[in-house]
This record gives structure tokens, C-alpha cells and sequence, in this order.
């Protein structure tokens, strides 16, 4: 492949890459993103590549797979252009009906369409999909128009045109300025002002400096990075080259936890590509711009995202994090001006470029422009990634977007920022998503992970699982994160288990004080999922240590399982299915539970036939004595 | 090196370009503890002890007082509820593992600390890492490092190095604020083949009984 060496040459090639496109031709587009490839999408494109060979129509017709347009939930997706239909859920054996029926014969296979729940209509596009048509995907949709590894695909949509504008008709001082007028605030968790880390690294007096992309993402379920840097590596890796211009970096990093080895895979890929043509090494497009760019595989600490000790990890020593008195953005890897933003903050650097600012800021609140991804998880209907104006309220993406909860079960809380963010509850659902509200409310923005919890879920248990996450994944450097994570466990161990006492709750929220003191912010915002869930469920924390009762009826310590006399037919169904042995009975014989036995795993609850309804769980007061033999006789 | 102003429990005090908060408050007679500070060694920022209060554009901020450089016009304090506060559950936190550290039970008077106050996890180590950087920066032999990471983090000396290393140093024993050092090292003693000059002055056998390091040690 030849270097590109003008913008000029760029748009030729890029001419003749679209010539090259038959926008009638049909093509099979298939998500081949982490989450479908996991459900089978590679061997529905494979399935594909035959079905199409045996009716001779692999010439006439595209195949190739796609990053992740979001909708996990219903993967593998198909998408056949240019009618732009949209299957689900699409299963090898599906493909022959697909091609017969869709290519051949521009019929649609009814089955494999969105069903609306609620009204049992079917949607024909992607765009009449109420989970995408309440999105407003500025990154996302990109995803799904290119193939995440070819260049071509990604010159075809106008890549690396952000790039040759900036090199050719701006200074580095107009970049700053778009980006100052964008207002992008770092999508990686604090939501620091982009520009201003930028200006700050661009500003100190060492002339060796550094740009690094954070792809460390460790949040539990979030895969918003993941997506982007596996589904469009290119866009951030254009907006990486971009940023290094404006601030005079020459070198770049892109740190990668190497449990991501797909984004890895294609990410390096990118830049060898980028290379080949000219857009990274020296003299990019003829510009005399310079820039090298490396991948640093992570070993997946959660700590090692927090940017001081990504910085100590790309040195090569253990990734801890350091003092940041003296901003990163002045010294950082090895103690050169380092401007580190997460993957999508990148991403959302090209599209700035291309688009200008105005168009940004036309997205958002005043004080949180542009879109967001979220990654929507827990007890939701429609699972998956989700991108949104700033501003929306937690409600709408919860409700339009996510389908509401699923099982007719009541919505109880959502814990947004990841495992230090916090837990709101159903009274602030009205709250517009930005990064302030967030905030305000006690939780964060964070990378963007959101996880919708039902009444099923235990609020002291929910904070109790996030501290043990970040008690295995705190650096251990500092007291009051080692230590102060230490002790809320502790406690919170303690209440779960029903041994809670009186002044827990204010001991919890001494510790959580001290942890303020924290070195670095993984340890400063660790006590969030304890003080929200303190803050807007303290009843549930007092019902656990007063009265020894888990309302959410969770906690296995807590609760007891019990068979009605007057409802159980002895039918035998939870007897026979009991893994502990412990229910006694016969036929025509009501049953009991021996609750010493008891492991109180469910079974027996989940296989009483609901017609009966004959086994209860309950909490916070006695189990009844079971029956006396004489009268469990069922007449 | 330019002078700057700054105030400190509301004294005046001119320091020096590079001071910490840490010197310039010792340069004026008011003290701050630590213990994981050692002047001859990089600053660390661990154990927290020397947390204080910066004003930054107005807004109050918790600061290690042993690594935040000093800055013209900053306004510090050293003391209040607050503080004392932080500083009090930070000594019940690290007394749960060294409960008889002399330095501990001093501190945890002053600030009303309760040694008792969290179940005891006796390992002795409070994380301070003087061993480690020790060994690290001045020695430059690394024979005591940190494994593991979060709260199942502690020190190990690496029994390749200190076997070669250590009978003749053990430079790092005083530095220790709990004992922990000690303990350490007499287990990977136990734990380590004594290097051949050893053998002839330790127990006579090959047998690792631990007899070996600890005549060294004495």
C-alpha cells in the first residue's frame, strides 16, 4: 500500500475507494463485536459466506462483520443494506431463509424482526427499534457502517479527513480552540475539561511530550471503550494523532487492558494500516508532522485507569498511583507532559473536528455538551450500549430506551459511575444524566456504566459487593484505602449477615471520612456505593441491624423459606427437586422444610407451581413451627 | 531559589521554592506527624498520617503535608476537628495490625485513638514502605519488596536477593515503626537456603532451621 503523501492524494484515494462502492449492491452486514461473537456471530458470517457460494451469489453479494452497534441483548444482528433490515438474534440455521427468502427474493423473514413487546408490532429497521430510535448515536452508528478492519471502509465514511484539515488549515492553537469551544469533558470519569489538560501539556516548557488513550475500562459491566476501540479503532486513533498535533507530542500510547484481546487485535492492526498510508510516522501527508504511536497491554487492574497509575504501568513499574500536585498534563510518563483521555473522549475528538464545534455543543446542557454512551445492565429489559444527548433524564434511558424492568418487577434503584459512583433512587429518576447532576445526586458519571436494580435487590448487599470489588482492586499503597476499605467490609459484612449493630451505620460513615484522605480518586470515591445507599436507603441498613430483616428479602443469612399448610396440594415438585434434602413429605402428605437442612437456595419457591403459590420467603420474623405430624394428612 | 509566602495555622512563613508543607511547617516549630516519611529517601504519600488542610481557590482540600510542594499564598491547616479526625481512625486502623508499635500508642494518645476499636489482623506492617525504598534507593538492592496489592498487600523479602544480601545490612531494622521488619525477615530466613558461609557459623546442618538468621540477627 502506498503512502499517502498530500491531502490531495488522500481524496484521490479516497474517490476512488467510494467509486469502488455499489450503494445498490446488496450487503450482509453481521455485528462481530466481543458480545455477538459471543452469542455466534462468527459462525453466521461464516454460515453466510456458504449459503451464499451454494446459490453462486458471493460476487453479487458483500459479506463482513461490523463493530457493536449496541443492542446486546438481541445478538448476533444482521443487518441487510439497502433495504437497511434489521434481524435479530440470528442463528446459523437461520441463514438459508435468510438468503433465499431476503436476498433472493426481497421477502422479510417476519420472525427474526423486533417485536414489541407491548403491542406486538414489528419493526422493520433499526431506526423503528424504540431501544435506537430514542438514542441519538453521533459514535455509535459509525460502528456499524464499516468493518472494523478494513481501512478502506473507514476512508469510505471520510476517515482521516479530521486529520488532513487539521494538519493543512489549522494551527495547533485553532485545535485548542475548537476543542476549548466544544467543551469536552473527559469521558473517562472525572470529567475533567479536555482542553484544559491539552493546553496545560502544551504549555510546560519540556519539549518531550506524550498522548496516551486510556483503555483500561474495568468497570464491572461496562464495555463502552471496548466497543468503540474494537467496532472503529481508526476514529481513535485519528483523534489521538489530532490531539498530539495540538499539543506537540511526537509520541503516543494506548493502553490496553489485555483482557480486551479483540480491541487489541484491531488496534494494532489500525496502525499498521495508518502507518502503511502515511497517517502515522514521519511527515504525516506531507504535512511535516511527526508522530509514533505504541500499544501497552495492561494486565487488567482496576487501579491501573486512574491516569498517575497507568503512567507508573507504561514506565514499567508496578501501576500505582502517584501524587497528582503537579498535574499529569505537566508531568507524567516519566515525568514528561502527558495528556491521557479514555477512548471515547478521542472519539469524540475526530468527530469535533469534522463537525465543528457548534455542532457538538447542540447536543448536551450547557455544562455537559455532546452525547454520552452508557453501558445499560442489571434488570433491564433491553440490554446493551446506549448513546444519548447530555441531559437526558436517568428515567427516559431507563424507560424508552432500556424497556423498563423486565418481570413486571418494581424498578428500586440505578448505580451509575462504576464501583465508586452511587446509587440513585426512583424519587431522583427525573434527573438529567450529566456530569454535575450526577454529582449533586452523590453518584458520578464515572466511565458510564449504569445498572438498573429491581426490589429484588439489597441495597446494603449492592454496596457490600462493591466494596469487596475495589477491596481486591485498590492498589494497597495508602491507609485510608487499604485499611478504610478493609473496615467498611467488615461492617457491611456484618449487617448482611444479620450480626449488624447499633452505631454501624455512623461507623460507616466515619470511615467513609477518613477515606477522604485517600491518595488517589479509586480511593476517594470508594465510599460512594456506601454513602449513597446510606443516604437513600437507610431503612433498609436500620431493618437490617434492628430487626434483623432484609426487605429486599436477599440476604441468605437473613432470610428463611417456608411451605404454607393450607396452600401445599403435595404435589412433591420442591421435594423432589431439593438439592439439600431437606423437605419432608409425601403423597397426600403436606410438606415441611427442615430448616436446618435448608441452604435456602430457591429451588423449592422457583418450582412450586404457581398455582399453588404454596412456599413463601421470608425475613425478620420467626419461621412458624411446621405442622404436627397428626395433621399433615391431606384429606 | 525564590522565596515564597504561606501561611500555616495562621503564621506567616516564607519557604523556599521545592519545600513541602512538611518542611516549611517544621521551619516554623509546628509539627506534623508521619510515618512513612524518611528524609533521606523519595517522598510516598502511604500512610496519610500527615494529611492537612490546603485552601485551594477558596475550597478546602485534603492533602499529604509530606509531598504537596508549597505554594505562594496557600493557606494550610495543621489541626482541626477534622483532621484529627482522619488521623484518629487512620491510627485505630493501622493499631489493628500493630497494636505494641511504640510510635502507634504515642499517636493514638494524642489523637484519642482506640487501639481496640477494629479486630485485631496482626501482621505488624502498616504499609509504610521504609524497608522497601530503602533497600530500593539507597542500597539499591531491592532484597524487601511489596507483593500482592489492596488489603492483601504486604511486604516479603525476596529470598534470592536477601540471601546474599541481608546478613550484613539490616540497615532497614531501625527504620521500622512496628517491628514488622523483624518478623519478616526471620521468616523468609526460615524459609531461604543460608548461603554457604553460614552453615559453618549457624546450626551445623543443613536443615534451614532458622537458627541461621537469627544469630545474625542479634
Amino acid at each position: 500500500m502506498t503512502r499517502l503523501s498530500s491531502p490531495e492524494k488522500l481524496e484521490c484515494a479516497r474517490k476512488d475507494i467510494v467509486s469502488r462502492i455499489d450503494p445498490t449492491k446488496p450487503c450482509i452486514s453481521v455485528c462481530a463485536g466481543a458480545g455477538c461473537l459471543a452469542s455466534g456471530a462468527a459462525e453466521v458470517i461464516a454460515a453466510f459466506k456458504t449459503e451464499l457460494e451454494f446459490h453462486g451469489l458471493t460476487t453479487e453479494v458483500n459479506t463482513k462483520g461490523t463493530g457493536c452497534p449496541g443492542f446486546c441483548e438481541r445478538g448476533p444482528i444482521v443487518m441487510i443494506y439497502p433495504e437497511g433490515i434489521c434481524y435479530l438474534k440470528v442463528k446459523p440455521e437461520d441463514v438459508p431463509e435468510i438468503v433465499s427468502h431476503t436476498i433472493k427474493e426481497k421477502k422479510v423473514v417476519d420472525r427474526l424482526l423486533y417485536e414489541d413487546p407491548a403491542t406486538g408490532t414489528r419493526a422493520l429497521r433499526e431506526s423503528d427499534i424504540p431501544f435506537y430510535k430514542n438514542q441519538q448515536r453521533n459514535i455509535l452508528s459509525e460502528n456499524l457502517r464499516l468493518d472494523s478492519k478494513s481501512m478502506d471502509d473507514y476512508l469510505a465514511i471520510g476517515g482521516y479527513s479530521a486529520l488532513s484539515k487539521v494538519l493543512f488549515q489549522m494551527t495547533p492553537e485553532d485545535v485548542m480552540g475548537e476543542i476549548k469551544k466544544s467543551n469536552l469533558r473527559g469521558r473517562g470519569g472525572g470529567g475533567f475539561p479536555a482542553w484544559r489538560k491539552w493546553e496545560e501539556s502544551r504549555n510546560a516548557p519540556d519539549p518531550i511530550k506524550y498522548v496516551i488513550v486510556n483503555a483500561d475500562e474495568g468497570d464491572p459491566g461496562a464495555f463502552m471503550d471496548r466497543a468503540l476501540i474494537e467496532g472503529n479503532p481508526h476514529s481513535i486513533l485519528e483523534g489521538l494523532i489530532i490531539g498530539a498535533y495540538a499539543v506537540g507530542a511526537h509520541e503516543g500510547f494506548i493502553y490496553v487492558r489485555q483482557e480486551y484481546p479483540l480491541a487489541v487485535e484491531n488496534i494494532n492492526l489500525a496502525i499498521r494500516q495508518a502507518s502503511e498510508r502515511g497517517f502515522v510516522g514521519k511527515d504525516i501527508l506531507g504535512s511535516g508532522f511527526d508522530f509514533t504511536v505504541k500499544v501497552h497491554m495492561g494486565a487488567g487492574a482496576f487501579v491501573c485507569g486512574e491516569s498517575s497509575a497507568l503512567m507508573t504501568a507504561l514506565e514499567g513499574r508496578a501501576g500505582e498511583p502517584r501524587p497528582k500536585y503537579i498535574h499529569t498534563a505537566v508531568k507524567g510518563v516519566w515525568d514528561h507532559p502527558s495528556v491521557l483521555n479514555n477512548v471515547e473522549t478521542w472519539a469524540n475528538v475526530t468527530q469535533i473536528i469534522t463537525k465543528g464545534a457548534d455542532w457538538f455543543t447542540s447536543y448536551g446542557t450547557a455544562g455537559s455538551t455532546g452525547t454520552k454512551i452508557f453501558s445499560l445492565v442489571g434488570k433491564i429489559t433491553n440490554t446493551g450500549l446506549v448513546e444519548v444527548p447530555m441531559g437526558v433524564t436517568l428515567r427516559d434511558i431507563i424507560t424508552k430506551v432500556g424497556g423498563g424492568i423486565p418481570g413486571g418487577k418494581k424498578f428500586k434503584a440505578v448505580q451509575t459511575g462504576g464501583p465508586s459512583g452511587g446509587c440513585i433512587p426512583e424519587a431522583m429518576l427525573d434527573l438529567p444524566v450529566d456530569f454535575d447532576e450526577l454529582t449533586k445526586a452523590g453518584s458520578m458519571m464515572g466511565s458510564g456504566g449504569m445498572i438498573v436494580m429491581d426490589e429484588d435487590t439489597c441495597m446494603v448487599d449492592i454496596a457490600r459487593y462493591f466494596i469487596d470489588f475495589l477491596k481486591d482492586e485498590s492498589c494497597g499503597k495508602c491507609t485510608p484505602c487499604r485499611e478504610g476499605i478493609r473496615q467498611m467490609l467488615a461492617v457491611l459484612t456484618r449487617i448482611t449477615v444479620g450480626k449488624g449493630k447499633e452505631g454501624d451505620i455512623e461507623l460507616l460513615e466515619e470511615l467513609a471520612e477518613s477515606t477522604g484522605a485517600a491518595l488517589c480518586a479509586l480511593g476517594k470515591s470508594a465510599p460512594n456505593p456506601v454513602l449513597s445507599t446510606i443516604r437513600y436507603f437507610r431503612d433498609e441498613y436500620e431493618a437490617h441491624i434492628r430487626e434483623k430483616k432484609c426487605p429486599a428479602l436477599s440476604c441468605k443469612e437473613m432470610i428463611a423459606f417456608h411451605i404454607d399448610p393450607e396452600k401445599c396440594k403435595a404435589c412433591g415438585s420442591c421435594f423432589r427437586q431439593c438439592p439439600a434434602e431437606a423437605i419432608q413429605g409425601g403423597k397426600k402428605l403436606i410438606h415441611i422444610i427442615d430448616q436446618e437442612k435448608c441452604t435456602k437456595c430457591g429451588t423449592c419457591l422457583d418450582v412450586c407451581p404457581s398455582r399453588f403459590g404454596a412456599v413463601r420467603k421470608i425475613s425478620g420474623e420467626p419461621v412458624p413451627a411446621p405442622v404436627p405430624e397428626d395433621k399433615r394428612a391431606i384429606a | 531559589m525564590s522565596e515564597i509566602n504561606l501561611q500555616i495555622d495562621g503564621k506567616e512563613v516564607v519557604a523556599t521554592e521545592g519545600m513541602t508543607i512538611l518542611d516549611a511547617a517544621k521551619s516554623v516549630g509546628i509539627s506534623i506527624p508521619t510515618l512513612c516519611h524518611h528524609e533521606k529517601l523519595e517522598p510516598y504519600g502511604g500512610c496519610r498520617i500527615c494529611t492537612v488542610e490546603v485552601e485551594v481557590r477558596g475550597w478546602p482540600k485534603l492533602v499529604a503535608g509530606c509531598i504537596y510542594p508549597v505554594e505562594k499564598g496557600l493557606v494550610v491547616r495543621t489541626r482541626n476537628e477534622k483532621i484529627d479526625k482522619i488521623r484518629k481512625v487512620l491510627l485505630e486502623e493501622m493499631l489493628a495490625h500493630a497494636p505494641d508499635s511504640e510510635e502507634l500508642k504515642a499517636l493514638a494518645q494524642e489523637y484519642g485513638a482506640d487501639r481496640d476499636r477494629f479486630e485485631k489482623h496482626p501482621s505488624f506492617c502498616i504499609h509504610c514502605g521504609l524497608c522497601v525504598r530503602y533497600c530500593a534507593e539507597i542500597k539499591k538492592k531491592n532484597a524487601v519488596g511489596f507483593v500482592d496489592r489492596g488489603s492483601n498487600r504486604e511486604i516479603s523479602f525476596i529470598p534470592e536477593i536477601a540471601a546474599k544480601e541481608c546478613w550484613d545490612c539490616k540497615e532497614c531494622f531501625p527504620l521500622c515503626p512496628t517491628s514488622a521488619l523483624q518478623a519478616a525477615y526471620v521468616l523468609a530466613g526460615a524459609l531461604m537456603t543460608p548461603p554457604e558461609e553460614a552453615h559453618s557459623g549457624g546450626c551445623g546442618c543443613s536443615c534451614s532451621c532458622g537458627s541461621a538468621p537469627e544469630e545474625q540477627a542479634g
